[in-house]
């Protein structure tokens, strides 16, 4: 079974050309179901190769599955082959599973659009990237996958693409993935001719014998890498894309955030924990842009009104959490929280999806109120997926979240600051949210209440299973008690190198100090920041109450209070506009002065100079067409007496 | 007996040659260029090339000069007197690159060494036999070739002077 | 005794004579003419040659080369012909439509 590996990604391909190259007839119902099935079946064989997988025993649950030579060329040897080990099984679930239930949905939310089939054939190829992504066993296919996701984001961010704004929105996303790709190129090519292999066991192998941890080396690579990583994964300083992106369709927003796309980083991170645990400089930077992210994105989503910008810039934020986690070294932690941010993000943005698809497309918050009986399955999902990333127990996020908290608080108590004060916003700005749209007066226009309804079963169920899923999520991985971490146990033995690797290190430093290794789990300091997080997201819960439902003019008078702070925030720290004077700008004028000065007078000015010499000899040598006999026959006779002038002189 | 008809024969044959080229009128043109035509003729006999002879005189000094003379009778341009034009550049290149020509060639001529042969026409068979014999076995595709050109140019000739209708 | 070299130089003056003539005559008929006498030159070295060389294959061309004259000279005043109704001249320099 696990051989059938490259099945997984291969079913959303067909489904892509399916709907991409004969579609064209069909009716939406089948277009919609083609794709959303071709993923489901990679879901299923996902499911069966996952069941095999917990059949193996624990330390053998690595298969790599090589299907063909894609290059061959003397030192290089690049296999299209698939890695099947715990992380990229989770991975695959992930994607395949969340992706199907978004394509289901989309199915409803789609209905009647221009351009149907189109979507659902770009929403298929964005799948099967991210399932190359994933499941490559080396990093040249990875990176295959890696700007299949950029390409597909970019089609489907510009999806309405009539409106400029939403294909800049793509280009940018496009441009800005380009910055971070360009460092992923280099650390592969780093990674490259170090080794001399591409493959992730035989890198990963090797890395520790051949470099010295800590290493100059080492370090840029993991950096570089980790420039990637920002880029995907829209960290600090390149997630300017991220809250453009949502001007795409919503299903697609889901599928950026939750399932495919941004979760790449993370991904790659936790893959190469290796390389990263070797480099402790690089896990620094890692968990300090991480844990930095978390803050800043959060401070922005208070301020915002545009229901789907808050939750972009909570991804930013959840985003954050998982690099902090990674750079803490707790790679499992990042990736169940990977995991249980897809759920309820995915739900979160189809639900406010189907509360855009209610009032006929409004965004804006403060054009929303009192939705909780006109939409009720909208408003139940919705709730459940705010409880779940705000972090109340026994939701998903609660225990994802909190496990990344322990471990920051484990490394450095500035970090674990950073990420409660974070958790502290991000509740409050989620219940901020479900207070603005479901709670509080009725701020509809009169011509949205009149079209007012709930969606479809379609887009309900879909909700639903994933309402489930928030809920229950967490419960894969309960941190404190031995076994119940099933997430964690399962993940292990892929950061078990790495994981030894920081232990080593990390008992190196305590002998320096002559303390005695403590590794295990403090059970007393875990249950103590488990209820100081869930103190801080019911504080947050609180706090968003007061304001927007007891006493409706509070926010106001303190925006009035903090006018300054309020307006840099709402208007993102000026980031994009700091970019543009510094970035855009100066190539938009570099790229005009090329095209004025060098292309206009140079490049023209060459091929016109060609023309015109060219034209010039021919208006000369055109005198010569005498059409009188006598001077061809005298040219032909001067030929003749030059041949034989030749030939007798010789 | 055999130099003194050579050189009679060249200076009628390079003489009405040079008339040919030099005089103004089309029909002494023609007269003197059938006088040349007759000098070759002789040539020919000289060369022991009798079939070649009679065919020089048949052909080209019977038919092909009386074609001219037909033409330049039918035009009537033996009345037409183009005027006398300067000799322009064009008149000076010609003369000049003609004389670098027929220096050249006589260069060519010094330089050219008979290989050591006897004469060797065998005896008995006189030369049109040996000539028909050569033509009709040897060359003969390219005999039969020759008759489609003529039909090509008979062909042509017709379709270039038929009055357009 | 009369040599190659004798005739060869007699043919050489013919055709120098045909190129003047070619060159600097504009009567198209004599221009065709002298074009004629060129040929006679040639044929008059085959025929030299033909005999100091002890083969027949100079006579064989020189027929041929007869055939092809007559067919030039048949087309040639052809076109003289047309020429002269054309334009009521047969000056070779009147004839220069075919240009730039």
């Amino acid at each position: 079974m696990i051989d059938l590996v490259w099945l997984i990604p291969v079913f959303p391909v067909i489904g892509f050309l399916i709907n991409g190259l004969i579609g064209r007839g069909f009716p939406e119902r089948v277009i919609g179901w083609i794709g959303s099935l071709s993923v489901g079946t990679s879901f299923v064989l996902a499911i069966l190769i996952f069941s095999e997988l917990l059949g193996m025993d624990a330390g053998s649950r690595s298969r790599e599955v090589v299907v063909y030579t894609w290059m061959l060329s003397g030192k290089l040897n690049v296999p299209i082959g698939f890695l099947v080990d715990p992380l990229s099984m989770v991975m695959m679930l992930v994607v395949s599973g969340v992706g199907f239930i978004i394509h289901v949905y989309s199915i409803g939310y789609m209905h009647g659009e221009l351009g149907f089939r189109r979507f659902f054939a770009y929403l298929n190829l964005f799948v099967f990237s991210m399932l190359m992504l994933v499941a490559a066993n080396n990093f040249l296919l990875m990176f295959v996958g890696w700007e299949g996701v950029g390409l597909c984001s970019y089609l489907l961010i510009g999806y309405y693409y009539e409106k400029k704004s939403a294909s800049d929105a793509g280009k940018k996303a496009f441009v800005v993935n380009r910055i971070g790709d360009f460092g992923f190129l280099l650390g592969m090519f780093l990674i490259f001719t170090t080794f001399g292999t591409f493959s992730f066991t035989e890198v990963f192998a090797a890395a520790p014998g051949k470099l010295p941890a800590g290493g100059l080396l080492i370090t840029g690579i993991t950096l570089l890498l980790f420039v990637g990583a920002t880029g995907k994964s829209a960290q600090l300083p390149l997630y300017t894309w991220l809250p453009d992106a949502m001007e795409g369709p919503t299903p697609v927003s889901a599928l950026i955030h939750a399932a495919t796309m941004v979760t790449a980083g993370v991904y790659m991170v936790s893959r190469c924990s290796v390389l990263y645990a070797m480099a402790p400089v690089s896990m620094t930077v890692v968990a300090v842009i991480g844990g930095a992210t978390a803050f800043y994105a959060a401070t922005i989503g208070i301020t915002q009104f545009d229901i789907k910008r808050v939750l972009a810039y909570s991804t930013i934020s959840q985003l954050g959490y998982m690099f902090m986690a990674c750079g803490v070294g707790a790679f499992a932690s990042g990736i169940f929280h990977l995991m249980t941010h897809a759920f309820f993000k995915a739900l979160l943005f189809l639900a406010a999806g189907s509360v855009m698809h209610a009032l006929s497309g409004e965004l804006d918050m403060r054009n929303m109120g009192a939705l909780r009986k006109k939409v009720p399955y909208t408003h139940m999902t919705y709730l459940f997926g705010t409880l779940a990333i705000a972090g109340i127990i026994p939701f998903a996020g609660f225990f994802s979240k909190d496990e990344i908290l322990f471990y920051s608080f484990e490394r450095h108590v500035g970090f674990w600051i950073l990420g409660a004060v974070a958790a502290l916003m991000t509740s409050f700005y989620m219940f901020r949210s479900v207070f603005l749209t479901f709670y509080g007066e009725s701020r509809v226009t009169p011509e949205a209440a009149r079209h007012l309804h709930e969606s479809p079963p379609i887009m309900t169920v879909p909700l639903m299973i994933l309402a489930f899923l928030s809920l229950v999520g967490g419960l894969v991985g309960i941190p404190i008690f031995e076994g119940l971490n099933r997430i964690g146990d399962f993940l292990k033995p892929v950061f078990a190198p790495a994981q030894a690797i920081i232990n080593g290190a990390a008992q190196q430093a305590h002998a320096a100090v002559s303390h005695g290794a403590e590794a295990h789990h403090n059970v007393g300091l875990e249950l103590l920041l488990m209820g100081v997080s869930l103190a801080v997201a019911i504080a947050g819960l609180l706090l968003a109450r007061r304001m927007y439902i007891t006493e409706p003019s509070r926010p106001d008078k303190i925006i009035e209070e903090w006018k300054g702070v309020h307006t840099l925030v709402y208007n993102k720290y000026w980031v994009d506009e700091l970019y543009d004077f510094l970035f855009v700008n100066s190539i938009v004028n570099f790229s005009r002065f090329l095209w004025k000065r060098f292309d206009d007078l140079v490049i023209d000015g060459i091929v016109n100079g060609v023309a015109e010499v060219t034209r010039w000899f021919g208006a000369g040598l055109r005198r010569v067409q005498s059409g009188l006999v006598k001077d061809y026959a005298l040219s032909i006779l001067f030929g003749v007496l030059l041949v034989v002038a030749y030939l007798v002189l010789r | 007996m055999e130099t003194l008809m050579f050189y009679i024969l060249s200076v009628v044959t390079v003489g009405s040659a040079v008339f040919v080229v030099l005089l103004r009128r089309p029909v002494y043109n023609v007269l003197f260029m059938i006088l040349t035509m007759i000098g070759l003729a002789g040539f020919f006999i000289l060369l022991r090339a009798e079939f070649v002879a009679m065919v020089q005189l048949i052909v080209y000094a019977g038919a092909i000069m009386v074609l001219f003379l037909f033409v330049i009778m039918l035009l009537n341009i033996d009345q037409i007197r183009p005027p006398v034009q300067a000799r322009d550049i064009r008149w000076w290149a010609g003369a000049l690159i003609a004389f670098a020509l027929f220096g050249l060639i006589l260069v060519v001529i010094k330089g050219i060494v008979l290989p050591a042969m006897e004469t060797a026409v065998v005896a008995g068979q006189s030369n049109t036999e040996l000539v028909a014999k050569e033509l009709f076995t040897t060359y003969l595709l390219p005999f039969e070739i020759a008759s489609v050109l003529l039909l090509a140019a008979i062909i042509g000739t017709v379709v270039l002077i038929r009055k357009q209708s | 005794m009369v040599t190659l070299h004798h005739y060869l130089v007699v043919s050489a003056a013919l055709f120098a004579l045909g190129v003047i003539g070619v060159m600097i005559r504009r009567n198209l008929i004599v221009v065709l003419m002298c074009l004629e006498l060129m040929l006679n030159a040639v044929n008059l070295s085959f025929v030299a040659f033909s005999h100091y060389l002890g083969s027949l294959e100079g006579q064989v061309f020189v027929l041929f080369v007869m055939v092809v004259a007559a067919a030039e000279v048949a087309v040639g005043l052809a076109i003289a012909v047309a020429v002269f109704r054309q334009k009521g001249s047969i000056d070779v320099n009147d004839v220069n439509l075919m240009k730039w």
